[in-house]
């Protein structure tokens, strides 16, 4: 067991562990966000809960900032690993024939993520961190008595440059799924006649999820 | 038809190797690509220059000899053929073909487009068989039965050539479908369990400590395989090495 | 020197096992201290490599590819007979024994044969425990099928690739021992001499095929399991490597060449479509099953079809001329290959051959397509008279069969062989004859074995389909290792043999002296210009028929033609590199020399027997007017060639081939 990280097959496992943990969580993040555009009201409470549950905060998070960072740091090792592995590359190499633009390329829609993900947190997470730890303010509260999250959220995306850079990077989001979700299975060994309709799901899951995020970005841009 | 031939010329080993341009006219349709190669090299050979170097033996698609890179794909633009069973009628009147060596880090050029697939061989030492005796003194064949689904697939996992294709395709020069399908064979025979653990955990051990990439799942090694192996062989791999490293 | 073949005494069905229980065995201990060379790493040589290393000797085995796995065994296609008798058709040990002798033609060794059929049901055995995942049925024990026209269904396949899934149970094997250290593997290294020292074989001389190094390896016994030598055609099916040196060398250090005239010619071969061919590519023989063959009756036709004005499909069925079916009535499309083989040609020397070539016959599935259409038809209560239907479902039934040979069809050919007749022509196919070996399998040079392919032991004039695989795994596995085991019980004093002897000096020399004057000659014409030449020869001349004038002309051509090749050939670059050209310079160099014996071998035979047909030897009367004729008053016996210096003064020793068992009888297809 204790060499199995070591070891390519073991790499594989965990990148796409820490898939399916990123998968799930994005999943529960659009539950959320979703909200917003259905409910300002039921998405204050579920962000005032998600915000300040000790769970939450203090188990969640930091497995999830582990995560991300896992992912992208063990990508990075890969991508070094198998470059090395060629080290003459041909002439001309005609990848389309036989491969898709998203497998090929999850390096670079990898790093598109990654740097929507620093936007992302100087957006959100890091006022969040500020508001909460260092400011030491729990409430949730606008000094007018309401929730601020909604008020929040509709005001970043006010600025259409900000939208349109989510917007791309969630058509980057689309492409690595594309791949990553059906690629994840594969990993763990889960491809057989009986995984077939997985396939289809991961399309639906790869395509509906990024594009719910960018429709709630642009209604909150539009309707504001 | 008149061509251009754009081809990966290397003295040896540590030469640092160079395309080098050359014209071939007159090829037939009907000729197989090596064939054409062979037109070139007799000219060559007339002119007193060096012919090109090129892996090849049986020409009829099953020794896995032959290992070209033709126009961006191992074993050319055609599907389900090796490289001496891909013909000129694929290609047309004016075209540039390009031809180089599999290239792996693993697979070290020795001369033009011959490369050292011996990876390959080492990786079988490490596990690619069952422990039996050929003595003779085995039970008799047909108190072995075998589910036919389970043959059948363990037959397909073994028509792997062991050319290296898989490897020269991948963009990461993995050999994941070859050592997949080799763990394949043995692990869906009642014959292959029994070593299964050792054998996984041991070729997969070698595999990497030969220097291939990994397996990023891009699909391109089945789509270029000559013999049509399966990306579930891979998947199978998977399962039984996170088994194996469970139980061992 | 006498030929002594060593055939045991005693009542045939108890001779190999007698010859068991009173040889010499080697004590393990001592098995540590033998060393044994193996070259060749198909299915005789890679099983005997692996059975030699598991019984404690240390193995040295040689291969010219770049890996043991790449040996032509891999190309077999058909299957592996074996006299299981699972099918309980009345199959059994000496049936596979007689089928054997009388599809030799009554020209192989009666004990050796037995031999071979009373080990062949445990290579199925054995190969099943290696993990070699033959054909099932449903309820999961071994299928079978019929092979070769024989009466029982006992050939085990893997689908079309038997020869590639035995080849890799031999491999496996072999890995298991490298793996443990007990075999050392040299890849890419080509044996270019047999060294004999105080009269034994105690090493060879190899190239490494990439850097050129001559090496000196030396043991107690040499094992030679080569392959056969069809490349002297330049085209055959074999593959391009394939190649007569190690045994050529041998014979030239002292083992005799047997009856290197028995050719196997096979009938369905894809033909050849121009002067760029390099190899020929075999269809396999169950093909024969459905396939009707026929070529036009009226001259027209043909060149119409030549001309491509007429398509064969639009050829009424009363102008096909159904040549098999005609001819032999009784067996039709499914005669043994020599004689299809022939009838083929005799159709295309009458100029009915229909490619532009004139040398192509077709082989149409057409009425098997309506056949089996009517019958899926029926079965699933469907109109048996719509001809769309029937055509659909009979392709389906074909693609079921055949599908992966009619898509290697038509990716050669191009032409979708569903809609449209394939064309076929006989191609060389394998060699019956060989280094000559004695019961043990050893040859006239003591310590030197043969085996497989290489020897000419088993099948005679003729072979029969499945029994190639058989053979060369029963030598490997289950032969070799207890025969050569009786010979170096002799040996376990001797200690290790050095190679910095007097015998190991010469020839290296040689060797060394030959690769010299081939790299200086600075000749006009390249290698392949000498082998084509002298496919052409062999094929015009010593081909499917043979006469004796144009024996006695290719002999004199072959020896022109040698003088010319030292004289003119050019082989560019250097010894110190990987040089294929020099690889292949050698190889024809020696063909050059087998060629000549072959005709010579073939003129000697006054007799049509098997896959050697003489012209001057036909029946001339009655019902089997104008077929082969065999002579078993003067010609029943192993011609064994003593190497004298120039082909032409070998010197014919015969080894008389007495059958108890089998009663001779002539063949009769009609």
């Amino acid at each position: 067991m204790s060499g199995i990280f070591n070891s390519s097959i073991g790499r594989k496992f965990a990148m796409a562990l820490s898939a399916f943990f990123l998968m799930i969580f994005l999943l529960q993040h659009f539950a959320i966000n979703i909200l917003s555009v259905l409910s300002p009201d039921a998405f204050n409470s579920a962000s005032h809960f998600m915000g300040t549950f000790w769970v939450i905060q203090y188990v969640f998070q930091p497995i999830l900032i582990f995560g991300v960072i896992f992912h992208f740091v063990m990508g990075f090792i890969l991508e070094i690993r198998n470059r090395n592995a060629r080290q003459i590359s041909y002439a001309k190499n005609n990848g389309s024939a036989n491969s898709t633009w998203m497998s090929r390329n999850m390096i670079w829609s990898g790093l598109t993520i990654l740097a929507f993900l620093v936007l992302h947190f100087i957006d959100f997470w890091i006022p969040e961190i500020n508001t909460k730890y260092i400011q030491g303010d729990l409430t949730g509260l606008l000094p007018n008595g309401d929730f601020r999250y909604h008020e929040e959220l509709v005001h970043k995306f006010e600025n259409p440059l900000r939208v349109a850079a989510y917007c791309l990077a969630f058509i980057f989001l689309a492409l690595h799924l594309l791949h990553g979700f059906s690629s994840a299975f594969q990993s763990v060994g889960a491809n057989n006649k009986y995984t077939r309709g997985l396939r289809g799901f991961g399309k639906a899951y790869a395509i509906i999820l990024p594009l719910g995020f960018i429709f709630i970005a642009l209604y909150h841009h539009f309707n504001h | 038809m008149n061509l251009t031939l754009k081809i990966w010329r290397q003295k040896n080993a540590n030469d640092k190797g160079k395309l080098v341009d050359y014209k071939i006219n007159d090829v037939s349709p009907d000729m197989s690509f090596l064939e054409m190669l062979d037109v070139l090299n007799e000219d060559l050979i007339n002119k007193g220059d060096d012919p090109v170097a090129f892996d090849h033996d049986c020409r009829e698609g099953i020794c896995g000899m032959c290992s070209l890179y033709i126009n961006g794909e191992a074993h050319g633009p055609d599907r389900g053929v090796t490289t001496c069973q891909l013909h000129m009628r694929m290609f047309k009147d004016g075209d540039t073909i390009f031809i180089e060596p599999f290239r792996a880090t693993a697979f070290p050029v020795i001369k033009d487009l011959v490369v050292d697939r011996s990876a390959f061989d080492r990786i079988q030492h490490a596990g690619g068989f069952i422990s039996i005796n050929t003595s003779g003194n085995t039970v008799d064949a047909n108190t072995i039965p075998v589910n036919k689904h389970d043959a059948d697939e363990a037959f397909e996992a073994a028509t792997c050539i062991g050319c290296g294709a898989c490897v020269a395709s991948c963009k990461n020069s993995s050999a994941m479908l070859f050592v997949g399908a080799k763990v394949s064979q043995f692990a869906l025979l009642p014959q292959g369990r029994i070593e299964a653990t050792d054998r996984v955990l041991n070729m997969v051990k070698q595999m990497d400590e030969e220097g291939f990439g990994n397996c990023t799942n891009t699909g391109a090694c089945e789509v270029e395989c000559p013999k049509g192996i399966s990306l579930e062989n891979i998947a199978r791999m998977n399962r039984e090495y996170l088994a194996a490293s469970l139980k061992g | 020197m006498a030929l002594d073949s060593k055939i045991p005494k005693g009542p045939i069905a108890d001779k190999w096992t007698n010859y068991k229980n009173h040889i010499d065995l080697v004590n393990p201990a001592n098995k540590r201290n033998i060393d044994i060379i193996v070259v060749g790493t198909g299915l005789a040589g890679g099983s005997a490599a692996a059975t030699l290393a598991e019984l404690g000797y240390n193995v040295k085995a040689f291969c010219f590819q770049d890996s043991p796995r790449r040996a032509h065994s891999i190309a077999a296609q058909g299957g592996i007979n074996a006299a299981k008798n699972y099918q309980g058709d009345g199959d059994s040990t000496y049936r596979l024994f007689y089928d054997t002798v009388k599809g030799g033609d009554y020209r192989s060794r009666e004990a050796n044969v037995y031999r071979l059929a009373e080990v062949s049901a445990n290579i199925i055995d054995q190969c099943v425990a290696q993990g070699v995942p033959f054909a099932r049925e449903y309820g999961g024990y071994l299928d079978n099928r019929s092979f070769g026209g024989v009466l029982v269904s006992r050939t085990f396949y893997a689908a079309g690739q038997t020869g590639q899934q035995l080849l890799l149970g031999a491999y496996s094997a072999m890995n298991r021992q490298i793996g443990r250290g007990k075999i050392k593997m040299y890849n890419r290294h080509e044996m270019l001499d047999v060294v004999v020292v105080g009269g034994k074989a105690r090493g060879i001389i190899t190239r490494n095929l990439i850097t050129g190094e001559i090496e000196r390896h030396a043991a107690h016994a040499v094992v030679l399991g080569t392959g056969g030598y069809g490349n002297v055609f330049f085209l055959s099916t074999n593959a391009m490597g394939s190649n007569v040196t190690a045994a050529w060398k041998a014979h030239k250090r002292g083992a005799y060449f047997a009856n290197p005239c028995y050719t196997q010619i096979h009938p369905t071969c894809i033909p050849v479509s121009g002067d760029h061919q390099s190899k020929l590519t075999l269809m396999s023989e169950s093909l024969r099953n459905d396939g009707r063959i026929w070529v036009p009756k009226n001259i027209k036709d043909v060149e119409a079809i030549r001309n491509k004005t007429l398509k064969p499909k639009d050829i009424p069925e009363e102008d096909r001329d159904y040549y098999l079916e005609r001819r032999y009535p009784a067996f039709g499309n499914l005669v043994p290959r020599d004689v299809a083989s022939r009838a083929a040609k005799e159709r295309c020397d009458a100029g009915y051959g229909v490619n532009a070539t004139g040398e192509a016959v077709f082989l149409d599935f057409a009425s098997a397509i309506q056949r089996y259409g009517k019958e899926q038809a029926h079965v699933k209560g469907l109109n048996e008279n719509d001809a769309a239907l029937v055509k659909k479902l009979g392709q389906e039934v074909i693609k079921n069969k055949y599908g992966n040979l009619f898509q290697m069809y038509e990716k050669i050919v191009d032409q979708d062989p569903y809609n449209t007749p394939m064309m076929i022509y006989p191609a060389v196919h394998y060699t019956m004859g060989g280094i000559w070996v004695d019961y043990n399998l050893m040859t006239t040079v003591p310590g030197l074995y043969c085996i497989g392919e290489a020897n000419f032991s088993d099948h005679g004039a003729n072979r029969l389909g499945a029994s190639a695989l058989m053979q060369g795994l029963a030598d490997g596995y289950f032969v070799l290792p207890y025969t050569i085991g009786d010979y170096l019980s002799k040996d376990i004093r001797t200690g290790k043999i050095p190679t910095n002897t007097p015998e190991f000096d010469e020839a290296e020399k040689n060797v060394r002296d030959r690769i010299n004057h081939l790299i200086n000659n600075n000749g006009t014409h390249s290698v392949d210009h000498f082998h084509k030449k002298l496919g052409k020869i062999m094929w015009d001349k010593v081909g499917m028929s043979r006469n004796a004038q144009g024996l006695n002309e290719a002999i004199s051509e072959i020896k022109t033609l040698r003088e010319e090749f030292w004289k003119d050939v050019k082989v560019p670059g250097t010894n110190e590199e990987l040089n294929e050209e020099l690889a292949k310079a050698g190889r024809v160099a020696d063909f050059l020399e087998l060629g000549e014996l072959f005709a010579k071998d073939a003129l000697m035979r006054e007799e049509s027997c098997g896959g050697h047909f003489r012209e001057e030897s036909v029946e001339l009367d009655g019902e089997q007017k104008g077929e082969a004729k065999r002579d078993d008053e003067n010609f029943a016996f192993v011609a064994a060639w003593e190497y004298k210096g120039e082909p032409s003064d070998a010197v014919l020793h015969k080894e008389d081939l007495e059958f108890v068992d089998i009663e001779l009888k002539q063949r009769s297809y009609k």
